[in-house]
């Protein structure tokens, strides 16, 4: 564990605002309003509104502009994964994260080393989204959602196959997805498409503006409908909602309805039962226990810096793996999947 | 041992009995014997084993894992055996190889999980793939449970982790789950059979009349199901008869009832049970076929006679003039659902049983003889064996209709909740025949209560307002009138009522909490009740019996509801 007299805080450090980089002139995912912000991806908790000056993959920029409005940044430039870009004293280039779409790890580098801010980012194949890059670096700054070793996703075909084989157990009930809208509702749709599964999966109103954003930047889901132009209540069919609709009083309008919720806290027993879901499905688009512990022997950091979520296990990880861990308990970057 | 894993976990997130039943029914259509006998086996709770696991569990992690790692996990989940199922992890972290004992399972890292995926194809049976026989890799239910039963306790610690090393998460919690005792996933053994049943199209009540003389893995039960085999013999053996049933005496009933044809008795307070006895062996069950002889060995005792016998089990009153000295339920209470039973509770709620029909007496099965001629037989037999810690349920002798339905209106003794009335030419017939036996339920209590708390029900009713919790007033501390919450009800009202109090619990919302909505004192509902008993574990000192909606009074102001005293004046004796 170290404290602030890491090297690396001449010019990198977290601030009230989040992580901001001095040397370079820029925060990175910043809770409040600054000059300047390099956006990791477009999760509400990263992306917010009202930045002088956002830097971000093209792809995020378009979740943004559609999420938060056209004009909800002074200004945008889009960066490519891979192109450099000198920042003051620093150089900064983007790396595909494999979260969500336009996802990005920004990778510094300064006085002769290389910091890498991973925002949320998994390892596993995900047909929505470029895999992610996996950087060599003195610094890695991880997310630790699902810092627990009790958290071990199952591979996301098994879980598609219980949805699967509980539609053909209930042939006449609606099969009711709980999904975040942003990334798990298109990666679901995905991987059902790529199981075989082609008949129109059905949105809640609130999911479709991410989904058409989706299609007009190559994804192609297949046929999606709105539940709201349903011929009948939809019996043996799926459909997505975002989460906090399973229980609503919307949900009337679908056939005795199978309640399935597709989340990384599905692993445990009690979080889905509190969400009175019938079907859990493990399907996360962050890291867990295993890659997280993967991806940080991997970059070969020799100091990590544990960002957000269950960050008292994973430091005392990092420590047993003979580095330096520190956790930086920034408030504010939630987890979507909780949602 | 996967088909099975996945099934107790759907079972575990499934509320709705049809649900329930139609996921079972799958189970035991796919998979293989003798697998699937052992998991009815386990669903009836009829597993020969449970192991106390904690010091093993305690001492197999402390081996395995990081110390703080377990405890962070421990904590966010909050059980012990769930924690191990979800971080078990075959190898090298965060332990190294040599830390792990014997070596075993090295290079095993993440086997389940690879075994488990890829998963190339939708298919449903890939899921539930026990019924083509082979899981590779994956060991058999069927084959862990032979080998538990036999198995010395010394050497259950490292068969266990072989076992958790091949299984997948799911698999690892079910075995957990398994080796402590029950499974627990909200399914009763009647549910079980049911699903036994239907799936080859037969009634429960036929898998009830062989189960007693069947043993795990039941093979010959699903051969005969499945029309493989003759049904099973059950001639020798203590097994359980279907019951005959009464119908509820509708207004009709009575009024077009021939007094001369009916013979009345009470009706007792306690569970219907049917004692089962001869050569040597005895059973004691429920009204569903449940054994639960190992609950009652103060009655079980004195059965060493050779009858089927119908009747009432009570906990008597000391000191008081039978037949009117009954406990109260409360009492029976503390005796049921228990698989064994403390000196004190013997001593201090002893068992009785009432009888009050007879199937079967010294091999003569009496079924098809009028009810007359049965307890005539009955009563001869009784007055010669004289069973210990039984009697008789009298008679009741009333001269014509009116005397009858003034004993009803008058009785409120306790351990009396009616009136049955028998034709006295009917046969002994499973099920519940028409016309033959009623029940005449004496009123039931009625209050008026406003409602306090309104909770979303679970399954088809998760979005619905449908569990309502209900005060009556009293004095507060500043003498301002207050409700106290006094019961709780969740039926008794149509799909359309359902509709409106729903509405009604947004529209007057003062506060939520998760599932649970405070509304304004403003709805009252008549709430009907079979009794009302001094309480400690409520706030009110009162805990009614069977609480059910019994009307809506959308007119009455929540001000005229009753209070508390009234409640209270309702206590028994």
């Amino acid at each position: 564990m170290v404290s602030a007299s890491s090297k690396f805080e001449s010019w990198l450090k977290p601030d009230a605002s989040g992580l901001v980089c001095d040397a370079g002139g820029f925060h990175i995912d910043p809770l409040r309003a600054v000059d300047r912000a390099i956006i990791t991806h477009g999760h509400s908790d990263h992306a917010r509104p009202g930045h002088g000056a956002v830097l971000a993959t093209a792809e995020t920029i378009a979740v943004m502009k559609a999420r938060l409005g056209e004009t909800c940044a002074g200004s945008f430039q889009a960066l490519g994964y891979g192109e450099t870009l000198k920042l003051g004293s620093t150089s900064v280039r983007l790396a595909p994260a494999g979260h969500i779409l336009g996802s990005a790890q920004v990778v510094i580098e300064c006085q002769g080393r290389r910091a890498v801010v991973s925002g949320d980012y998994k390892r596993r194949a995900d047909p929505t989204c470029a895999a992610f890059e996996l950087v060599r670096c003195d610094l890695f700054v991880t997310e630790a959602t699902f810092g627990l070793p009790v958290f071990r996703h199952e591979p996301d075909a098994r879980e598609i196959g219980r949805l699967l084989a509980s539609l053909h157990a209930f042939a006449d009930r609606t099969h009711l997805i709980g999904a975040y809208g942003l990334g798990k509702t298109q990666r679901l749709i995905m991987l059902l498409r790529g199981a075989g599964y082609e008949k129109p999966i059905w949105l809640h109103g609130a999911l479709k503006s991410m989904c058409d954003l989706y299609v007009s930047l190559g994804i192609d889901l297949g046929d999606v409908r709105l539940v709201a132009d349903a011929p009948d209540k939809l019996p043996g069919e799926i459909v997505i909602a975002p989460p906090s609709a399973l229980q609503d009083r919307w949900t009337r309008r679908l056939t005795d309805p199978v309640a399935a919720f597709a989340s990384g806290w599905m692993r445990v027993r009690g979080r889905a039962r509190q969400r009175g879901v019938e079907l859990p499905l493990v399907i996360s688009d962050h890291c867990d226990w295993p890659e997280l512990i993967q991806t940080i022997g991997e970059t070969g950091a020799e100091e990590i810096w544990v960002t957000h979520g269950r960050e008292d296990a994973l430091v005392h990880q990092i420590g047993l793996m003979g580095k330096r861990g520190r956790a930086l308990a920034l408030v504010g970057w939630e987890d979507e999947e909780a949602e | 041992m996967k088909a099975f894993a996945e099934l107790l976990d759907r079972l575990s997130y499934t509320p709705a009995r049809n649900a329930k039943l139609r996921l079972m029914a799958d189970y035991f259509r796919a998979a293989p014997d003798p697998d699937r006998g052992w998991a009815l086996c386990v669903l009836t709770d009829g597993l020969p084993f449970s192991f106390p696991l904690r010091r093993t569990l305690t001492d197999m992690m402390a081996r395995r894992m990081d110390p703080e790692l377990f405890r962070l996990s421990r904590d966010y989940v909050g059980d012990t055996a769930e924690t191990i199922a979800l971080a078990w992890e075959s190898t090298t972290f965060p332990l190294s190889p040599s830390s792990r004992g014997e070596g075993r399972g090295e290079g095993q890292q993440r086997t389940s999980e690879q075994a488990s995926a890829p998963h190339p194809s939708p298919l449903p049976t890939e899921v539930w793939g026990e019924g083509t026989g082979a899981e590779s890799g994956s060991p058999r239910l069927s084959d862990i449970v032979s080998e538990l039963a036999l198995i010395d306790r010394n050497a259950l610690g490292p068969r266990l982790e072989d076992w958790l090393d091949a299984l997948d998460a799911t698999g690892r919690w079910a075995l957990l789950k398994l080796l402590t005792g029950a499974p627990r996933v909200g399914v009763s053994a009647r549910l079980a059979k049911t699903a036994v049943a239907e799936m080859a199209g037969f009634k429960v009540d036929d898998v009830e009349q062989v189960w007693h003389a069947l043993a795990p893995p039941y093979e010959p039960l699903f051969a005969w199901l499945e029309g493989r085999a003759a049904k099973p013999d059950v001639t020798d053996a203590p097994v359980f008869r279907p019951l005959m049933l009464s119908h509820p005496l509708e207004e009709g009933d009575w009024a077009a009832l021939d007094f001369a044809e009916f013979s009345a008795e009470w009706k007792w307070d306690g569970i219907r049970v049917q004692i089962v006895a001869g050569r040597g062996e005895a059973q004691l069950y429920s009204r569903t076929g449940d054994a639960v002889s190992q609950a009652f060995p103060d009655v079980m005792a004195g059965f060493g006679f050779d009858a089927v016998l119908d009747g009432e089990l009570l906990v008597l009153k000391e000191g008081e003039r039978p037949p009117f000295n009954v406990a109260p339920f409360n009492d029976l209470q503390q005796r049921l659902n228990r698989k064994a039973v403390s000196k004190k509770q013997l001593e201090h709620f002893p068992a009785h049983i009432r009888l009050y029909d007879a199937l079967v007496i010294e091999g003569e099965d009496l079924r098809q003889l009028p009810f007359m001629e049965r307890r005539a037989r009955l009563e001869t037999w009784h007055g010669k064996v004289r069973p210990p810690r039984t009697d008789l349920s009298p008679l009741i002798e009333a001269a014509d209709k009116d005397a009858l339905q003034k004993l009803w209106a008058a009785t409120r003794d306790t351990g009396i909740e009616g009136i049955m009335l028998k034709r006295r030419d009917s046969p002994y017939v499973a099920g519940r025949p028409k016309g033959l036996w009623f029940k005449w339920k004496r009123a039931p209590l009625t209050l008026d209560v406003v409602l306090m708390y309104a909770q979303r029900g679970s399954g088809k009713r998760s979005s619905y307002y449908s569990d309502y919790t209900f005060g009556t007033w009293r004095d507060g501390e500043n003498g301002a009138a207050e409700l106290v919450p006094v019961g709780k009800a969740y039926f008794g009202f149509t799909d359309e009522e359902l509709l409106e109090i729903d509405r009604w619990v947004r529209n007057h919302t003062t506060e939520s909490f998760g599932p649970v909505r405070a509304v304004e004192p403003g709805l009252v509902f008549e709430v009907a009740f079979d009794a009302v008993q001094r309480s400690t574990r409520h706030k009110s000192g009162v805990a009614m019996r069977f609480p059910r909606i019994h009307r809506i009074r959308w007119d009455k102001p929540a001000d005229e509801a009753d209070r508390l005293e009234t409640l209270v004046a309702m206590i028994e004796g």
